[in-house]
Formats: C-alpha cells, structure tokens, sequence
C-alpha cells in the first residue's frame, strides 16, 4: 500500500474540508462511544477483566516463541500447513505460492487488516487472481478502490447516499428502480452478489482475532456471518495472522472475547465467533481440504523488549480511534498507511519507520481517551511520546521546533533570568494587548491566531506582584 | 528567610497550619496571575500556609512532550529541589499537577536515588481543586457568582487525576451561581500545548466542537482547571464573537471575579 504518512498534514487539510467525509465521521463520535460505555457499565467486572486480558498478552509476548511454537505443532498435528513470513513480501509470496499450486482464480476474503497491512489484494491481481471482499464494509471500500479507514469499520468514511451510487454504478445486472434506502437492503443486496462468488472461489483468505496454541485453532469474530462462509466454503482455507495473536488457551480467548466486543461495538459478544482447527476430518460433513496459516513477523519481534512491547497487547478492537478527537476530526485515512488513530500512532512508526511516520505520533493531544477506553490498557499516549523521544534523539523534528524548544528550555532552567526576561516581555505584551484584552494576530504567534484570539495578559506576571507585596508586608 | 530556600524536611509540629509551596505554573504566572491568587486565597482561608518557591519556572511538560528527556529531566530536579521541603505542592492546573505528580517520576529510569526523591515529591503534588476537597475535606465554599456555568474537564486533570466531581461540588455551594452541564465536558478542547501551533487546523476543529457544545449548554460562563485550555476555549469563543465569558474555576471558588475575564477589555 502506498504510504502517504509524511503527507500526514496535507492530508489532514483535505479531509477537514471535504464535507462527505465530515458528514460521515459524525457516525463515529455519536455511535460507538455511548454504546461501549453502555456495555462496559453493564459489566461489573469489566475493568477487572481488563487488568486479566492485559496479563495473558504481557504473559504470551513473555513467552512468545515457546507459544507459538506449540500453536504451530498442534496446527501440523490437525494436518494443517505453518508457513513463517519474515515479512510482507514474504507473506505475499507463500500466499501465491498457495495460489498457483491450487491453480486460483478467485479468492474470497474475510475482513483482515494484515492482508491490508501486506498489501496482499493489489498483489494477487496483478498475478491474475481475483480477491473478493466479502465483509460489507470491505466489499464497499473495493468497490470504490479504496483502503480501509478504521480497522474495524472500514467503511466508516462513506456514506449511505455514496453506498447506494456505487451499488448502482457496479452492479448494473440488477434492477435500476429497486430501493436501496435502507442499510438492510444494501446488504442483502451485497449478500446476493456474493453468494456466487463464495461457490466460485477457489481459496479462503481470513486473518485471526486469536490463535489458540492449547487446540491449533484461528479463531475470527464478526458480524455477518461472511467469515464462516469464506473459510467452510473454498477447497482451501488460508488465515494470515501476526505472530502476537498467539493465546495459550480457549479460556484465555474467552476472556479476552469478553472484553472485545464490549470496546468495539459495544455488543456482549459478536454475532459470529468461529473456530477453525486444521482441515476438514473425514467425519466433518464440510470445511476446507487444506488449511494453512501464514505467521507473519513484519516488525512485529524487533518490538519485543523495547519500549513499544506493550503495543502487541492490541486486539484491533478500534475503541482508541472511536474516541479520538484528532480522528473524530480528520479520519483514518489522513495516517496514510494502514493502522489509523493512536493504536496507527504507535504501531505505524514501528512497522514502516518512524522517518515516514514521524507526523501521527506528534498528532496527539495528550488527551488520554484512548489509553482510558483501550480494553487492553495500553499506555498509547506515553508510547507516542517513546516515540517523539527517538524523533528528538534522531533529531528528525523540524529544526525551527528544535530552535524554539532549546531557547525556552535555556530559560527555563534559570529562574533568576527567566523571570527578568518575562518581566520585560510580559509587560509589552499587556500594555499592548490593554485596550482589547486580546490579539487577533501577533508576530510568531500566527499558529495560535490564524483561526483564534489570544488572551492579553493581565499586566505584571505573577512573581513579579508576589515579590511586591511579600516586600510591601 | 527567603522564599528560595526550601523548609526543613520535616513534618510540620502537630497543631501548626500546613505548609503549601504553590506551583504557579507558567501560564498562570505570565498571563493570568489572579489565578494564582485565587489559589492562595482558597488554601489561605482554608487553613494553610502558602509560600511561592521563586525557583521556579515552568513543569516541563514542552520539553518532556516535544521528546526532549535530558531538559525535562533537569527541570524535574529543579522543581523538585525548590519544593520538597513544603507538606504539600499546589498547582492551580491538572496538567501541571499531573506532570509533577505522574510523569517526573518516569524522568529517572536508572537512577533510583533520584527516583526515590521524585517519589516523595510526587506524594505531596496536587491539583488545586482536588487539594482542598480531597485533602483539607473542603466541601464548600463562600462565595457569590450570579449566573450560570458550565464546567470543561480538562484531559489530563479528569484522567491522570480523576478530577471530575470535586470542582462540581464546590461549584454548587457558590451563592446564586447555577452549573449547567455541556454535552461531551470530558471530550478535549484541541489544546495539547505545543499540539495546537504545530497542526493549527486540526485543533482548530476540535475546539470548534468545544465551543459549539459550549454554546448549546446555554451557560454565560466557561470554567475550568487549566489555563492552557481554557485561553484556547476563550481565543475561540471570541474570535466566534461569542458572549460566553471564560474564567478559571479558582477565580470563581475564591470569589475574584473583579478582573476582567480571559480575553476581555477592561470594564469601565
Ligand atoms: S490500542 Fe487498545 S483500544 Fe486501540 S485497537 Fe488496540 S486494543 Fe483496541
């Protein structure tokens, strides 16, 4: 996938004016918050289980290679392939190798933001092989050509109205005058097109919530029904999942599902949370007659013992960039690659470098929201600082910043000085600020002014008074 | 004895009042110092000592949040050493309180003696608002306001220091003053210090949607516990030419309310 992250900027400029996409993001803010508090509340115990599902991920990364390894036995036990992917090309080419032994047409594929990640679709069809996106919200953002904007809406930047021209426009086999009004008519109108192509498809391609090293099984969530379908379906099932996945056991996938939905969507549980452990047996009336699981690395173990390890705890639940106010603001597309909001923050800088990524871990107010609602409890603002810290030991930040920060700095940690200088500075910019109480511009201050007031100060600065009256008493 | 040097590490004789040493904070001491007067007035009438180190400048917080470690470390040891002969350290913004309180001491990773020191200190640090309620079990206050406000939950004050009923509670035993609650007080204002300059136009949205949640409380006044968000909010309202004025919730508390509030003239 193109990365356009050092456009961060521009890109936030565009979408801030693009009125549809504004439109669109209002779905966000009002949707998904209220629902996840609703069903947190609900849940007694839910900050517990949060403190649990962040100690079976700290256990597992502690672990990891020992887990893994045993996942990897049970899945060739079951009769299933592992193949290990250092990276994304690696990734890509085990997956066409797939592909091209099966002699593949077609693939179906379930929801997966690691395939976004290896930019697995633009691949396979410039090898002749058709992928087929068969969650609605995929299924849209293919057909516009476009890349997901939320890891677990991808289509969150479009609206109905846009649905509803794009299903006209591509699928012109069916009727010109049916009703599309309704979001439920959209889908079963997706559902028909796909059923087809589910008999057509010659492989499964699905990525994993879990992988569960106890059974071997790659376990998906969703809400459709269409993951089930992608895997049970095709002669072959692939699943791609990275390697921190890796659960010891069902009842640690369990508790960790319990804190899934409930931060995302804010249902209890999702509709569909489907299994999958090896190929069909001879007992099974249906599945796959070869099941392959690709573990992809990319990045993923030169985390492991730095400072950014507790961000493999994430389960892509979404809930950070759901209460976001900078992706309220811009939307997902604006972080340029393909993990958006604090969780891309982070996980960005460590995937494809922080030289092109540099801008979203600096896009962040501090506020704290994410970090407050990550199920996992991930400590998202101070990993992006982490981040800012190699920035600024790198000094890859822009020299005028580095400039200002150095002059303060210098101020700042001689008092006798900087409350004589501030003495001075202050007291200009009161007496000029008198008459108005404020500047509608000032020099050097245009990134405050340009959109608003600054407050005058009130006249002397507060030591200055405080030295007065303790000489006065 | 000067206002540099720090008192004795003891604590104080049973039956002497506690020792504040208030942080001021940058902002405060350069923009809005009757904030900081506010805040002695408040510990003042509740009992305390309050003493102003002149050792001090700012938290940090640009250094520390720009990436910047080693300076953010040495003002840390500063702050540090100017405060922690005082019983308590004050702070008049969440912020600030949070940085002293919650961030110095991740400065000193490797070096356990200072710490060890940053542990201690941080023990004394609080929020002005929280300081008197959950400290000095302050539950009201006597003052006056007539009209209504609506409160903003500053971020780092509501989620590192669980600030979020103690201003409220105070605000309601302010003679003729009615709270009116906006919808999303808890979302961001756009602020994050150095945040606002470096991508001006997305938290230009972001307080946009502040003052559009301001407005619709209905309230006449805007308060709130940290000074950088709320001379963001009032540059905003203005600039909108929005009627709303904006104060800090410690001029409210203490009963100053004389001087103009944030971005307005001179009355008279
Ligand atoms: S960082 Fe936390 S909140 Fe964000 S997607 Fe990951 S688990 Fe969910």
């Amino acid at each position: 996938m193109h990365i356009t992250s050092p456009a961060f900027k521009d890109n936030a400029r565009a979408a801030l004016d693009d009125d549809a996409l504004q439109r669109a993001l209002g779905n966000v803010r009002s949707g998904f918050i209220g629902k996840r508090a609703k069903a947190a509340a609900a849940l007694p115990e839910f900050e517990q289980l949060r403190d649990a599902a962040r100690d079976i991920k700290d256990h597992v990364l502690a672990h990891l290679d020992l887990y893994l390894e045993a996942y990897a036995d049970k899945v060739e036990a079951s009769g299933g392939h592992v193949h290990w992917a250092q990276d994304a090309e690696d990734a890509r080419r085990i997956i066409l190798g797939i592909c091209e032994a099966k002699k593949a047409r077609t693939v179906t594929k379930g929801k997966s933001m690691i395939t976004e990640e290896i930019g697995l679709n633009a691949f396979l069809e410039e090898h002749a092989v058709t992928p087929v996106e068969t969650d609605l919200g995929e299924y849209i953002i293919q057909l516009r050509g476009e890349h997901p904007s939320h890891i677990i809406a991808p289509a969150v930047h479009v609206n109905k109205d846009q649905v509803e021209e794009d299903f006209r426009r591509v699928h012109t086999h069916l009727d010109p005058a049916r009703n599309l009004e309704e979001p439920t008519t959209l889908l079963s109108e997706a559902r028909a097109v796909l059923r087809d192509k589910y008999f057509q498809a010659d492989i499964g391609i699905t990525g994993a919530n879990f992988l569960v090293a106890e059974t071997g099984s790659s376990i998906i969530v969703t809400n459709e029904g269409n993951g089930d379908l992608t895997q049970i379906l095709p002669k072959t099932h692939i699943v791609v999942a990275s390697v921190e996945k890796v659960v010891p056991t069902l009842e640690d996938m369990s508790q960790i599902l319990r804190v899934l939905a409930r931060s995302a969507t804010g249902q209890d549980m999702s509709v569909y949370t489907t299994l999958s452990t090896g190929p069909k047996r001879p007992e099974d009336p249906d599945g796959p007659e070869d099941y392959h699981v690709v573990l992809l690395d990319n990045g993923r173990s030169a985390m492991l013992g730095s400072e950014f390890q507790e961000m493999l705890r994430c389960i892509r639940c979404g809930a950070c960039m759901n209460h976001c106010p900078v992706y309220h603001a811009v939307g997902g597309h604006a972080y340029g690659w393909v993990y958006p909001g604090p969780m891309g923050a982070v996980l960005t800088p460590s995937l494809i470098g922080v030289d092109q990524a540099g801008h979203l871990p600096n896009a962040s107010t501090f506020c704290g929201r994410c970090e407050s609602v990550c199920p996992m409890r991930i400590p998202l603002p101070k990993m992006m600082r982490h981040w800012r810290e190699r920035e600024f030991s790198r000094n890859l930040n822009p020299a005028a910043a580095r400039y200002g920060l150095g002059l303060w700095a210098f101020f700042a940690k001689r008092p006798a000085v900087y409350h004589a200088a501030m003495r001075l500075a202050i007291g200009t910019l009161s007496r000029l600020g008198r008459r108005s109480g404020r500047f509608a511009s000032l020099p050097f201050a245009g990134g405050w002014t340009r959109f608003r007031d600054l407050p005058a100060p009130q006249g002397a600065t507060f030591q200055a008074q405080w030295a007065k009256k303790r000489k006065s008493a | 004895m000067s206002a540099d040097a720090a008192p004795a590490q003891t604590p104080p004789p049973a039956g002497l009042p506690p020792r504040v040493g208030l942080f001021v904070t940058c902002l405060v001491d350069l923009f809005r110092p009757s904030v900081g007067f506010a805040a002695v007035k408040l510990m003042e009438d509740a009992g305390c000592t309050v003493e102003v180190p002149a050792a001090q400048t700012c938290c940090g917080q640009p250094a520390f949040n720009s990436g910047d470690r080693a300076d953010a470390r040495d003002i840390a040891k500063a702050v540090i050493r100017a405060f922690e002969g005082y019983d308590y350290v004050v702070a008049p913004s969440g912020s600030c309180a949070s940085m002293l309180k919650k961030h110095y001491v991740e400065l000193f990773d490797g070096d356990p003696a200072a710490m060890e020191r940053a542990n201690l200190f941080s023990a004394k640090v609080f929020e002005l608002v929280s300081f008197l309620t959950d400290v000095l079990g302050l539950d009201q206050v006597e003052a006056a306001f007539s009209g209504s406000a609506t409160y903003h939950d500053s971020c780092s004050g509501l989620r590192e220091l669980g600030i979020e009923r103690q201003p409220r509670k105070l605000l309601q035993s302010v003679e003729g003053l009615e709270l009116k609650e906006m919808q999303d007080s808890d979302v961001c204002c756009g602020f994050g210090g150095t945040f606002c300059v470096k991508y001006p136009d997305i938290s230009n949205k972001i307080v946009s949607e502040k003052t559009r949640c301001i407005e619709e409380s209905g309230a006449e006044l805007l308060l709130a516990g940290d000074l950088g968000c709320l001379m963001n909010m009032a540059g905003k309202l203005k600039r909108e030419g929005s009627r709303i004025e904006v104060r800090h919730v410690a001029e409210v508390l203490a009963g100053m309310t004389e001087q103009p509030a944030i971005g307005e003239k001179k009355r008279g």
